[in-house]
């Protein structure tokens, strides 16, 4: 192993503040000094850009993304003058993440602050914070802060007494997750049905009402403001060289503690487990885990030890996504947990690609099937095979392989489980008591 | 507007003007104003409303009923005067959903998907809603309740007034 991870805070240092989400507070705690670092300390956009290249941040929606790299994919103003546009997208929706909700609901000025420097840095007069529906109190509190920075100069005209001007408009989602995909958002944005767009043309070519647009995650913005401050070195100390900084880690499931903590990234998964939530739940043992939301993969207990980092976790067999790990105890049932899966997808799936809208629903009904113990001994190879069918790479957007991966993953290592369901003709974990009402109701639907 | 065409409310008319000049393209204001009819028209959109709001954006009503039904948060029907949503998700559901589900049945006398005999609650599963470290969870007219033990369903139920429901303006 090599040296111990640096532990300090940022993310979350404001949000346990007596009124965190006002702009007196968030002032009074360095607040909006990197707005004004870079307005007025002679930063061009090309050089904030740069920084933020330099730090390494990846984005916090789940595809881990360079932020910087993205930034600089918008075209230089100079040779093309069309609109330009930034989409926050705050429509976290994946099963088991609820950390940039946190963000909203505890610290809004820290994203308004990060949506401006991202603006400056692209040149963007016009930004757009895509918010589930369900959000309400985040709505909310953003909308606020973004009424207090108004009225203080920091959001319309002249910024701080300068020439940059940027407006910052809310939107509120209906309810899609397929929204939180950066194209579905987009066509969400537009008044439309949530349905991805092919890509290429990529959205800083082609994206909103066909301009050049950037769409960044909450978390992501977040962090700018602290980059600019800090610098990108101090930003490369924290978390591994090749995923840099803090991520914010929500832990669910058979824990005794489950919350959402601020850790550097390549931080043990046990640790997390361990310390901050304090062990599986009930003095049981751990069985299967999630590490970053529903669409990441399951692995087993022998895969703690495993760093919380982008490549460690595609190493160990599975996806670092929003970093939401979900734990199933040794009492859970992994074919009932792939039921409730794969059941959202279908339930979410646009219905445009025939592989996502087909694969989803016949997953969702095998793994039904098993559960209610009317499994057949092929039904396990028709799992893999369909997720063959499914993806990667052969629909529009990722959803389909988002229900294909923890298919897969199910299959690798539980396959055991999956065949004595059929063996036994039922749920060798259910209770007689739990099996009932909702399977029998889902059989029925 | 022709005579005899559905018509939103003037003051909605009005907020509905500003909230479009956010967007270089009207249309993008759909959702949201979809939104905004629902609270204010009897929790649903109905095909007048679906109707009123096509005009107001200058489309067909396909389009705008194509839109309203592919989101989950729109009621295309009338539903009861208080809307329980409970998540089945995977946070939710290793935690004890189904056991919080099968109580607000129990309490309000509805089944999944239903309306309950005295017309007060709609009772339905929902997908992940984000609270998954506070699992389990039910939404009230659009209030989280976390952290959820089933003895509190009866009581959290009973959080809301008997009469119809109370819309809030919300934007």
């Amino acid at each position: 192993m090599s040296a111990p991870l640096k532990r300090e805070t940022y993310l979350l240092s404001r949000v346990d503040l007596p009124d965190s989400h006002r702009l007196a507070v968030y002032k009074a705690n360095g607040g909006y000094a990197a707005l004004e670092k870079v307005l007025t300390g002679g930063h061009t956009p090309a050089q904030v850009i740069q920084l933020v290249k330099d730090s390494g941040l990846r984005g916090r929606g789940g595809a881990g993304f360079s932020t910087g790299l993205k930034w600089s994919f918008m075209p230089d103003p100079a040779k093309d003058p069309r609109p330009r546009y930034l989409a926050v997208n705050a429509d976290e929706s994946e099963p088991g993440t609820c950390k940039d909700r946190v963000l909203m609901e505890k610290d809004p000025h820290g994203l308004v602050e990060g949506i401006l420097v991202a603006c400056y840095a692209m040149r963007v007069k016009t930004a757009y914070v895509y918010v589930r529906g369900e959000y309400r109190q985040s709505y909310e509190r953003v909308e606020a802060a973004i009424a207090e920075a108004r009225a203080a100069g920091l959001v319309g005209q002249k910024i701080l007494g300068t020439d940059f001007a940027c407006e910052i408009w809310m939107h509120k989602g209906a309810g899609a997750y397929i929204c939180g995909e950066e194209t579905g958002l987009m066509e969400s944005l537009e008044g439309k049905r949530g349905h991805p767009r092919p890509k290429p043309p990529f959205p800083a070519g082609f994206g909103l009402w066909g301009q050049p647009t950037t769409v960044n995650n909450v978390e992501t913005l977040s962090n700018v403001p602290f980059i600019v401050l800090r610098g990108a070195a101090w930003f490369q100390s924290l978390g591994t060289p090749k995923s840099p900084g803090n991520v914010l880690i929500g832990i669910s499931g058979h824990v005794e503690r489950p919350g959402v903590y601020e850790l550097p990234l390549g931080i043990r998964a046990r640790t997390v487990l361990e310390e901050c939530a304090s062990g599986v739940w009930k003095g049981r043992s751990l069985k299967a885990w999630l590490p970053g939301g529903s669409s990441t993969g399951f692995l087993p207990a022998a895969k703690i030890d495993v760093a919380m980092d982008h490549d460690s976790i595609k190493e160990a067999g599975s996806m670092l996504g929003t970093a939401a790990m979900v734990m199933l105890d040794e009492t859970a049932c992994t074919v009932r947990a792939m039921q409730v899966i794969a059941r959202f997808y279908d339930h979410e799936s646009c219905g445009q690609c025939s592989q996502c809208r087909e694969g989803t629903q016949w997953l969702h009904q095998i793994f039904a099937r098993l559960e209610r113990g009317q499994g057949r001994r092929e039904d396990i190879e028709l799992l893999s095979s369909l997720a063959n069918g499914m993806a990667p790479g052969k629909t529009i957007c990722a959803l389909s392989d988002a229900a294909a991966i923890p298919t897969h993953a199910v299959v690798k290592h539980f396959r055991d489980e999956l065949e004595e369901h059929v063996r036994l003709g039922r749920c060798p974990l259910a209770s007689p008591h739990d099996v009932s009402d909702w399977v029998a109701e889902e059989a029925h639907a | 507007m022709g005579p005899g065409k559905p018509s939103l409310p003037a003051a909605l008319v009005r907020e509905l003007e500003e909230l479009v000049t956010h967007y270089p393209q009207r249309r993008a204001a759909l959702i949201p104003a979809l939104h905004r009819c629902q609270e204010e028209l009897g929790g649903w959109l109905a095909p007048d409303t679906l109707e009123a709001c096509a005009a107001f954006f200058g489309l067909e009503p396909v389009e705008v009923f194509g839109v309203a039904s592919f989101y989950p948060m729109f009621h295309l029907h009338p539903s009861g005067k208080h809307v329980v949503g409970v998540c089945h998700n995977i946070s939710c559901a290793l935690r004890g959903a189904e056991e919080i589900l099968a109580e607000v049945c129990r309490v309000t006398g509805a089944d999944v998907g239903k309306v309950s005999p005295d017309g007060r609650y709609q009772v339905q599963r929902v997908e992940c809603q984000g609270a998954c470290t506070a699992a389990p969870m039910l939404v009230l007219d659009g209030v989280f309740h976390e952290n959820l033990e089933r003895a509190e369903v009866e009581r959290v139920l009973g959080t809301v007034p008997k009469g119809p429901r109370l819309l809030e303006s919300l934007r």
